[in-house]
């Protein structure tokens, strides 16, 4: 189809496409855009056009990719974050790969870098003020040691917006991406039984993958710029969206089971991070009026959308 | 197992709740309820900031029946609250544990000549405890930030702000009805929002709990501001936690305006703070002298 017109049109690359926001996004992309990607995953039943090149971001042989193609776009969602890898392996994937790209859109005269973050980098805390906006401090790794590494990227690239004006730079930070995506509220909303810390109901906010995808596509117009906070339906207490979820509840007393949780995981019986359970307490809610106002983007899919997503996923499985 | 009998007990409460709202159902509660009505909850029946009407109709027949019988509450000058607009209540701060907020709040729902819901600023370490944090976010109450303040101002809402914070509440028995250091963010706010303050004199709050010394190093080990030792805290245990039933005098003063830069030095905006704490005290004294007695 894109063959038959002759005019040429801008390429994108979009590191860690294989994930499978990454595959969302280029079901959208490469309609518009020849997608070039690079993942060191296979993405096997891949569109047609996208050029896939399977290499680590750390290896000398992605700076191949940008010399070999004529780049307008770096949408980098490349970011790992996995209990169950080591803090090294976290490290240089996620903070030296990210400097080598920034090196490598310097290098080449990439006109826009696109990072996708997470609102998680502001942490959920009880200090929190409502609705944070975009220049709120990034305290998440106070707390949580395992996320240091994505504020540490977050920030690079926030200072990069600084240092090169000449990139278009934009860091989208999404608030809890829900959909079939592998993330840590997707996979809490497909427990079988959802536990929850007895006494604690903080506002929490989700968005729809695919809005995300929109999010993504709207940083692309030329003149976008700038540190966006991304949000999808208004904000609503946990339980709400647990009884619109109607699974089975399991309420702990967090006294009990944060001691429990942080033993579990410092003797490496179980994976879960135990900074993570402070989003069951304590509300980490961003304003997305930046976006909305800015880009014009507004989410279109609402909460029993993104709550339906889940609601299917247990009556196919069991 | 224990979740499933607390989900029962949970339950158990709610249909006991439900009975006494029936019983307690009074048309003119119903009408002053209804004035509260605002247009940002959403399709969840929530507020942005997790306050919720149904919640709040749900409290308010009992809350009412401890505000009318148990505190016996009086208001004056209730009619210096503005009908609609912005405005920012400044009280005093007492009582170990904020009943006091709850009377404040409840004196603008039950005796203001119209129904306002108030929101009040409350300390971040409320926010750390299961159950009263859902509870304070669900009546509305929304943590003390700046940046929360202002929010809440533009959307025209009655502020109720505690400058002493945990100094004031957790004072002893022997400084009662003495105002303790008074912060200056109020006053910053006031002017960068141009919102009205109206001074509030909560008289009965500060005999309600007697402490007669604060355990600081315990509260510290425990993560709270402070830990009152009175005549029955910690020794009743949670039972310790309820009141004497004083009776509570709630004067509003008349609304003050003041213009000036935000961003003055401590110095100017010290003396606009003086000029608040000053009106507060006055109005405690005229409180203090017009009462009988603690209990009546």
């Amino acid at each position: 189809m894109a063959k038959t017109k002759k005019t040429k049109r801008p390429t994108a690359l979009v590191t860690g496409i294989s994930g499978r926001l990454g595959r969302l996004l280029t079901q959208e992309l490469h309609r518009t855009h020849d997608v070039v990607g690079v993942d060191r995953r296979p993405f096997n039943d891949a569109p047609q056009d996208v050029t896939m090149c399977r290499v680590d971001i750390r290896s000398r042989r992605c700076e191949e990719v940008f010399r070999t193609h004529d780049i307008e776009a770096v949408i980098h969602m490349n970011i790992m974050h996995d209990p169950r890898r080591s803090d090294e392996e976290h490290h240089t994937f996620n903070v030296i790969g990210t400097q080598q790209l920034l090196e490598y859109c310097v290098r080449y005269r990439i006109p826009k870098l696109v990072l996708l973050s997470t609102a998680n980098v502001y942490g959920p805390s009880p200090r929190n003020q409502n609705y944070l906006t975009e220049d709120a401090l990034l305290m998440a790794g106070e707390t949580d040691s395992g996320i240091r590494d994505l504020v540490a990227v977050d920030m690079l690239c926030s200072t990069f917006f600084w240092k090169h004006p000449e990139v278009e730079t934009v860091v989208l930070r999404p608030v809890h991406i829900c959909g079939s995506v592998h993330n840590a509220p997707s996979n809490y909303m497909r427990l079988p039984a959802v536990p929850i810390l007895l006494g604690f109901d903080p506002m929490v906010q989700l968005i729809h993958e695919r809005d995300v995808v929109r999010a993504l596509m709207a940083t692309l117009r030329p003149g976008a710029r700038g540190v966006f906070n991304v949000t999808g339906p208004s904000a609503v207490p946990l339980s709400a969206v647990l009884q619109l979820l109607d699974k089975p509840l399991r309420p702990v007393p967090h006294l009990l089971f944060e001691p429990v949780v942080r033993t579990m995981f410092r003797s490496r019986i179980w994976n879960f991070p135990p900074a993570e359970l402070d989003h069951l307490k304590y509300g980490c809610t961003v304003s997305g009026n930046r976006i909305r106002e800015e880009l014009s983007f507004k989410p279109e899919y609402d909460l029993a959308d993104i709550v339906a997503i889940f609601r299917q996923g247990t009556s196919s499985n069991g | 197992m224990s979740d499933d009998k607390l989900t029962q007990f949970a339950k158990k409460l709610e249909t006991l709740a439900d009975a006494m709202r029936d019983t307690l159902a009074d048309p003119e509660l119903e009408r002053r309820l209804i004035g509260l009505d605002r247009d940002n909850i959403n399709e969840f029946g929530y507020d942005s900031y997790g306050y919720s009407p149904e919640y709040v109709r749900r409290i308010v027949p009992l809350a009412t029946l401890v505000y009318r019988h148990y505190f016996r509450v009086k208001t004056y000058g209730v009619e210096n609250l503005p009908v609609d607009g912005r405005a920012m209540l400044i009280a005093n701060h007492s009582g170990q544990l904020p009943y006091d907020g709850a009377v404040i709040a409840l004196s603008a729902l039950l005796d203001a000549p119209s129904p306002r819901m108030i929101r009040s600023m409350v300390e971040r370490w409320v926010s750390t405890l299961p159950f009263a944090s859902v509870f304070m976010a669900r009546c509305g109450q929304v943590l003390g930030t700046p940046e929360n303040c202002r929010t809440l101002l533009d959307q025209e809402e009655l502020l109720l702000v505690f400058p002493e914070g945990a100094k004031g509440i957790s004072k002893t028995y022997d400084k009662r009805y003495q105002l303790q250091r008074f912060g200056h963010g109020f006053m910053r706010l006031a002017l960068e929002k141009k919102a009205p303050i109206i001074p509030v004199a909560v008289i009965g709050a500060e005999e309600q709990a007697p402490s007669f010394y604060n355990w600081r190093w315990m509260a510290k080990q425990l993560g709270a501001p402070a830990l009152p030792i009175t005549p029955f805290f910690p020794w009743l245990g949670p039972l310790g936690l309820l009141p004497m039933p004083v009776q509570y005098h709630v004067h509003f003063g008349k609304p003050l305006s003041f213009e000036g830069n935000p961003n003055d030095d401590e110095g100017t905006i010290g003396r606009m703070v003086k000029r608040v704490k000053n009106e507060v005290r006055e109005l405690i004294h005229t409180g203090l002298n017009q009462r009988t007695g603690v209990f009546r």
